[in-house]
């Protein structure tokens, strides 16, 4: 099935459901994506998985004068991760002081159709949570759980350390009209990536407001041998160790068998 | 050709880490040592993390020290009485230094105690073989005889109690020292990444007075058995052992290894120890540097637990 007629039958049913549901607002969105699960083999140099969507409208809808805004937010599968800040202890460069960030996403990509602070107000983004500055990362304070303030330096180098590796990213420019109902988003998949269940949401503004939300998600995998690797080191550490430790027997055996001189 | 590491979880270039392999395989070939305390080093200057690193060299370690541990039991020039006692020290050594490295791991102060160990370890046996071998160098220029250390004077270790009598080596010795030589070396070696045969060769030959015909062959049994028993420990408590990086440095390490063992006969011992000294102590300064120099990025990120 081509992404064209996939689109057309989600359009289809999404129709049928706009019928169903007779919405209080008028727009709604129906999107699709390239592929629901992407495979991490040992070649794997990262991917695009595409998001198609489209912006239903029923017969009283007014014109948006403005035009419609998307925001995608891809989200990866959460997990707890400590920054840690170097100081000068008697010379040398430790790790002094650290903070924890519970539940952070492992990958954050946020692509909109235009610069994002000229969609909406800061107070519509901030509530909305839309924007990598904008998304909330609570910290672990003493057992006390409480999201960080914008400016606090561990939750900036939290991020920039991410948008370094990749892994989080903003892109102004990441979602094109082809028509102005119709639109595109590529969504960047690094090389370096987590596995597991990757949450993507849809927001559509105009002039300023949100108007819907859609979600959908997809799936990353490693597959074949890589697989193999990982769950095993992750879920039969010991008997991992053995095999690994045979063959290391095997290779130091094969070794002085080769290059024996005598 | 990249090639995906499931545990350091990040793409590599495979001919990279097999030239490292190789190149390292060399070198230990041509010292007669492990290489341990180059490889680990070199993986985490090519951004694999120091954990993984310490504990994938583990298995390369134990690979490259099997074929090598062969080719001595072949000659006979092993002691398996002495390589059992020092194993005693050894095994508890390595699973007291896994147990400290979880602990160290969970309080983020890991890749600082693998940083400073590097440090004080190689920059002082570093400076100890410059110094031991320019002498000897000198000495030799001068046209005296090499300063032979009499193998019967006594030291305070021979004092110690629990004597037993090692027939292969033919000393007669208390097993206390043995014990903790074994100790310290598996301590240091699952913390590390190392086997410690440059620091249990000299040890047993100026400590224990075991002959030099027998060192070298029962220093690679202690270095196979931590290394393997490290691995295995390493994998069961931390899952941090790259199977697929280690095969891979294995591969060019026994091979560069043959290489190395051939290049290394066309120099003369205490041109070997000279050369093997300086590399030993730039290891130890390129810690200290990054220790000392302000780092471009303060802050490091580490995952502590995984939510699905």
């Amino acid at each position: 099935m081509t992404a064209r007629t996939s689109f057309a039958v989600l359009a289809l049913a999404g129709g049928a459901l706009i019928l169903l549901a007779a919405p209080a607002s008028a727009e709604r969105l129906v999107t699709t994506l390239s592929t629901s699960r992407v495979q991490v083999t040992s070649n794997f140099v990262g991917t695009d998985v595409v998001l198609f969507g489209s912006v239903e409208r029923d017969a009283q809808t007014v014109a948006r004068r403005g035009g419609y805004d998307i925001v995608v937010t891809v989200s990866g599968p959460r997990e707890t991760v400590t920054t840690f800040r170097k100081d000068r202890v008697f010379g040398i460069w430790v790790n002094a002081d650290s903070r924890t960030f519970i539940k952070a996403p492992s990958y954050l990509t946020v692509l909109a159709n235009r610069q994002i602070n000229d969609i909406a107000d800061m107070n519509t983004l901030r509530r909305t949570q839309t924007g990598l500055a904008r998304t909330l990362l609570p910290q672990d304070i003493g057992g006390d759980i409480a999201d960080s303030i914008r400016d606090d330096p561990f939750r900036q180098a939290f991020l920039r350390l991410k948008i370094d590796r990749s892994l989080y990213r903003e892109t102004q420019n990441g979602v094109t009209f082809l028509t102005s109902a119709l639109f595109r988003a590529a969504i960047p998949i690094p090389d370096n990536v987590p596995t597991g269940t990757y949450e993507v949401e849809i927001k559509l503004f105009a002039d300023g407001a949100l108007l819907s939300r859609a979600t959908t998600a997809f799936e990353i995998v490693k597959v074949g041998f890589e697989q193999l690797v990982a769950n095993s080191a992750r879920d039969h550490g010991l008997f991992y160790g053995l095999v690994t430790t045979l063959v290391a027997l095997l290779t130091g055996w094969a070794a002085s068998v080769a290059f024996r001189r005598d | 050709m990249q090639i995906y590491l499931p545990i350091a979880e990040l793409p590599v270039n495979v001919l990279m880490i097999l030239f490292m392999g190789l190149a390292v395989g060399f070198i230990s070939g041509m010292f007669g040592i492990g290489g341990g305390f180059l490889m680990t080093p070199l993986l985490i200057f090519v951004g694999i993390s120091p954990a993984v690193a310490v504990a994938s060299v583990a298995s390369h370690i134990a690979a490259s020290s099997f074929s090598g541990a062969i080719s001595y039991w072949r000659r006979r020039a092993l002691d398996p009485a002495l390589a059992s006692i020092l194993l005693m020290g050894g095994l508890t050594g390595t699973t007291a230094g896994v147990l400290l490295f979880t602990l160290l791991r969970a309080l983020g102060q890991l890749d600082l105690t693998i940083g400073v160990s590097y440090l004080f370890l190689l920059g002082g046996v570093g400076i100890m073989m410059i110094v031991e071998s320019m002498r000897a160098i000198a000495r030799s220029r001068a046209g005296k005889p090499a300063e032979i250390r009499r193998p019967g004077s006594h030291i305070w270790i021979h004092g110690l109690p629990l004597k037993m009598r090692f027939k292969t080596s033919k000393i007669y010795v208390s097993v206390i020292p043995i014990c903790v030589i074994g100790f310290i070396i598996g301590f240091i070696g699952a913390i590390m990444g190392i086997g410690g045969g440059f620091l249990l060769v000299p040890a047993l030959i100026y400590l224990i007075r075991v002959p030099t015909g027998v060192v070298i062959g029962t220093s690679m049994v202690l270095t196979l058995v931590t290394m393997a028993y490290a691995t295995v420990m390493h994998a069961a408590t931390n899952h941090l052992v790259d199977a697929v990086l280690a095969l891979i440095l294995m591969i060019g390490g026994v091979i560069g290894a043959q290489f190395g063992a051939r290049a290394g006969q066309r120099f003369s011992s205490e041109q070997l120890r000279l050369l093997l000294g300086v590399l030993v102590l730039a290891v130890g300064l390129r810690f200290a540097f990054d220790l000392v120099v302000q780092p471009t990025e303060l802050y490091t990120i580490r995952s502590t637990e995984e939510t699905q």
